[in-house]
């Protein structure tokens, strides 16, 4: 009678590293965790100062303090830069956070889709925002346009 | 002056006389071949013990006298050969150079095994995946052309360069004591890192870039979140957080 010797399982799975990744990636994102840091320090203090400080300080703030802002370009690529940076570190730092604490691929893949999700209707919108704004809507009550609305 | 036969002091303590004292370990077991199957469970042993007794000491007691089931792995006993890293009073340490005294010994001592790794029996952790990451960086000289006929030189400040990372005794209290291996065991730990070190900074070896390369990874230096855990845990006082950071800059000012 021909044996066919049984299929035996390994004495135990060697361990390995479930994938080998070679890119600059997570070095450029680390990099990039710094230099945004100290970049949006600036840009963030600036804004709050600009906004509550500044002049009338907090009560200059309605429609028109908002809309006077974003007629300048000076403005416009300000906040766009906040916005963008703000979105890319917050972003990198949760995505860190899901590698750092979720347990199972599972978990890691639904959690970073949310997240990019997330990330991407703010962005979108908000750039939106920023550039299609409109400071002197034609229906609008007067008092409550900016200093430069004619119409 | 001369001691005299005659001072009977047996009832009173002699100067300099080490101290004895009851301690009570607590110790983590796992016992997969006993009744309690895979669940791991505390034990509690009182033994009596002396002021210059270690840990290591105070299990060798319970093993030898109380439960010889117990279950852990020492070798030298001395703090070099790095066996019996354990997780005492909630902090890594090596057994054979923690003194009872030092981790209060008025309340019980609890003794578990190194977390993040495999358990297979009380005390004693499956290494592979810890040596696994060890042995991808290459902890070996690589050089190249022909093998000289006499010592490969470096001075003084050369050998400097690296002297803190020559240390490692592979204990794994580094390793195991950082929250971001314990996730999923990717990690290379800091215990890799700081033997890549070892020899990236070493001036006659020319593997660097290659080293440098492997821990580039994913899991390799950029999981480090500088929590400084491997650094408090190291048994042999190894800046490891450093070292991870000095991988990092040599990444940086090798990328750009």
């Amino acid at each position: 009678m021909a044996a066919t010797s049984p299929d035996l399982a390994a004495p135990r799975s060697p361990y390995a590293r479930k994938k080998v990744t070679r890119t600059n990636y997570e070095l450029y994102s680390w990099m990039f965790m710094r230099a945004s840091g100290v970049v949006l320090i600036v840009l963030i203090f600036a804004h709050l100062w600009v906004n509550l400080v500044a002049g009338e300080g907090v009560n200059a703030i309605n429609f028109g303090f908002v809309a006077g802002k974003w007629a300048s370009p000076f403005w416009q690529v300000w906040d766009l830069l906040m916005l963008w940076l703000a979105m890319f570190h917050g972003t990198n730092g949760v995505r860190t956070i899901i590698n750092d604490y979720a347990e199972r691929d599972g978990t890691r893949l639904v959690l970073k889709l949310f997240l990019y999700l997330a990330f991407t209707v703010v962005v979108v919108l908000g750039t939106l925002v920023i550039f299609t704004f409109d400071p002197c809507p034609t229906d609008a009550p007067a008092d409550l346009l900016a200093s430069f609305c004619t119409a | 002056m001369t001691a005299t036969l005659e001072n009977d002091t047996a009832t009173e303590p002699k100067a300099g006389e080490i101290p004895s004292f009851e301690v009570t370990l607590r110790v983590r077991r796992h016992l997969p071949e006993s009744a309690h199957g895979e669940d791991s469970f505390w034990d509690e042993f009182t033994v009596l013990a002396h002021g210059t007794d270690r840990v290591l000491d105070a299990l060798h007691k319970i093993k030898w006298e109380h439960d010889g089931s117990l279950t852990f792995r020492r070798s030298c006993a001395h703090g070099v050969c790095g066996s019996d890293a354990m997780r005492i009073n909630g902090r890594n340490r090596l057994a054979c150079k923690t003194l009872l005294k030092d981790v209060n010994p008025d309340k019980p001592i609890t003794v578990e095994p190194i977390k993040g790794l495999p358990v297979i029996k009380d005390l004693v952790v499956d290494m592979e995946p810890f040596f696994a990451s060890y042995r991808e960086i290459m902890p070996f000289l690589i050089t190249s052309g022909n093998e000289p006929s006499k010592e490969r030189l470096q001075s003084a400040e050369q050998r400097e360069r690296f002297d803190d990372t020559t240390k490692c005794i592979l204990c794994a209290a580094c390793t195991s004591s950082c929250p971001v291996f314990w996730t999923d065991g990717q990690y290379f730990g800091p215990a890799a890192i700081v033997n890549a070190h070892r020899f990236i900074f070493d001036s006659r070896d020319e593997g660097g870039s290659q080293r440098l390369e492997i821990l580039n990874d994913k899991e390799g230096v950029w999981r480090c979140r500088t929590t400084f855990n491997c650094t408090e845990a190291c048994p042999r006082g190894i800046e490891v957080t450093k070292a991870i950071a000095e991988v990092k800059r040599a990444m940086i000012t090798r990328a750009f």
